[in-house]
């Protein structure tokens, strides 16, 4: 019957969750070994590891530029997106389809092609300071998810309300902000923090723009693992993980989780 | 809508690309990114699509769980994701103290920056996406057609073929795009679990512009890269529309 079509599926469904998951907890078990090597199973516990997250310049450094970054970039990502995602959903014009498909460009090129670019063309041919270039870059990143969940909860918005506040006598600006915002209060919010979150986990762009005074934490990580082997990376790593899993429950709390997934 | 991504220092001239590509090492490393990619996306494709359709007949906490297990990777770093296999495969990782325990090597085989570290990093890191294309589509999933085909005859192997996969190629031609232009042009996950041996396109624009500051073979990956990832979503999406023309009853 099909129930030997469905066990199959669920067999594979299953071994499929597994293999996701298991390698995640094993990073947070070999994060707690004694051995000075990443092995598994440990030998002994200790928090050791961790403290030496601490001790690394380039990992606390590179975590507070990081977390500047995602910050700065996905609030540029909302100031520009707001406006443009409006302007979208309201006007449809030809010029309107090409300027969304700007706006979605980054989305096509490839992150290591947009970090060579920008390392090339901003930095060694206009002389752009390390950061801002840097910023750019996080900010076209960013820019794809904001404006698509603006977009999408703009034209989920019914804009009789907001028409009908200007017929009331309500200024155009005025309605804006006290009509629109408060309805796509969740767009907005779900964006910036997809914004936060892929700019904070960002690497091919990050490592091509950085340099001596400008250290994002996944590129320290990768340099970090270049030259050492040791459980310290477990150790971070388990950080970031729990980082995830607060942002998770910040965005289930708000929002519910449906909302990440696109 | 290239407008951005054209500040790309195109000092190349045609000379430059002909150069570039008659070096053997050269056309080596496009080989392997291509074919990394297709294992990596085909992998993907057979563990992905009877997970999702496992996962949309499910209702109620387990589901939101189980979804969470598989959202969860994508908001995690890949530095991350992909440093989980060194501990799987490295000298001293679970694999080797497995197979020593088990008494079939004596000493570490090295699993890690082969080919096939590369593509586990990849299937791994693509993975989650792919279901989460296809959780929607599967959802949509009529059983009222299964239970049909199965009254007319038909054995349930060829109804997956032929009744249940035909409802989903929207969503798998989607999520293959999105997987293959990714698995192509990744960077992380070969750099970490490549290496320097087992160069792949993204590592060599990288090794080619930052190590060696060669920035005209550099430039010429980069346009490489663009135009093949551009070609390839394209062709998908022309598929993709002709297959759609086909479903509309």
């Amino acid at each position: 019957m099909t129930t030997n079509k469905h066990l199959l599926t669920k067999i594979i469904g299953i071994v499929t969750i597994v293999f996701l998951v298991f390698p995640l907890i094993l990073i947070v078990v070999t994060s707690f070994g004694t051995e000075p090597t990443i092995s598994f199973p440990i030998k002994g516990f200790t928090f050791a590891w961790y403290a030496n997250i601490f001790s690394q310049d380039s990992f606390t450094q590179g975590f507070i530029t990081s977390v500047v970054i995602a910050l700065l970039a996905s609030l540029a990502s909302a100031l520009v997106g707001l406006p443009a995602a409006y302007a979208l959903t309201r006007g449809e014009t030809k010029f309107s389809h090409f300027l969304e498909s700007v706006f979605l460009a980054p989305v096509m090129v490839p992150e290591v092609v947009l970090g060579f670019s920008l390392y090339s063309s901003l930095v060694i041919y206009a002389r752009f300071p390390l950061f801002l270039s840097l910023l750019f870059g996080h900010f076209l990143i960013c820019m794809p998810y904001t404006i698509r969940l603006l977009i999408g909860g703009l034209e989920q918005f019914d804009s009789s309300i907001e028409e009908a506040s200007w017929v009331l006598g309500t200024s155009r600006l005025s309605g804006f902000f006290k009509m629109v915002l408060p309805n796509i209060s969740t767009s907005i919010i779900s964006g910036f923090l997809l914004s936060f979150i892929n700019s904070f986990n960002n690497i091919p762009v990050s490592v091509f723009l950085s340099g001596a005074n400008v250290n994002m934490l996944p590129t320290s990580i990768l340099n970090y693992l270049q030259n050492n082997y040791d459980p310290t990376v477990s150790a971070i790593s388990t950080c970031l993980m729990l980082l995830t899993l607060i942002f998770m429950l910040m965005a289930e709390k708000k929002l519910g989780l449906k909302s990440l997934i696109n | 809508m290239m407008v951005l991504p054209t500040f790309s220092s195109s000092e190349d001239s045609a000379n430059s690309y002909f150069g570039f590509l008659s070096n053997q090492q050269n056309q080596l490393v496009i080989l392997r990114t291509v074919s990394i990619a297709l294992v990596s996306t085909f992998i993907i494709v057979l563990l992905g699509i009877p997970t999702s359709i496992w996962l949309s007949k499910l209702s109620g906490f387990k589901k939101t769980f189980l979804l969470t297990l598989v959202v969860f990777p994508i908001l995690t770093n890949s530095v991350v994701r992909n440093y989980a296999w060194i501990t799987i495969l490295g000298n001293s990782g679970i694999l080797n103290n497995l197979l020593k325990f088990l008494h079939i090597i004596n000493s570490p085989l090295s699993f890690l920056y082969t080919d096939g570290s590369i593509i586990a990093g990849i299937v791994y890191l693509f993975l989650p996406i792919m279901i989460i294309t296809l959780i929607g589509e599967s959802e949509k999933l009529d059983p009222e057609l299964d239970n049909a085909a199965l009254m007319l005859g038909t054995r349930p192997a060829k109804i997956f073929w032929k009744v249940t996969i035909p409802q989903l190629t929207t969503g798998i031609i989607t999520g293959v795009t999105l997987v293959f232009v990714g698995a192509l042009t990744a960077y992380t996950t070969p750099q970490i679990l490549g290496g320097n041996q087992r160069l792949v396109m993204s590592t060599l624009l990288y090794q080619q512009a930052m190590t060696l500051g060669n920035w005209q073979a550099a430039s010429v990956i980069a346009t490489i890269m663009i135009v093949i990832a551009l070609f390839v979503t394209f062709l998908l999406r022309k598929f993709q529309k002709k297959v759609d023309k086909r479903k509309t009853l």
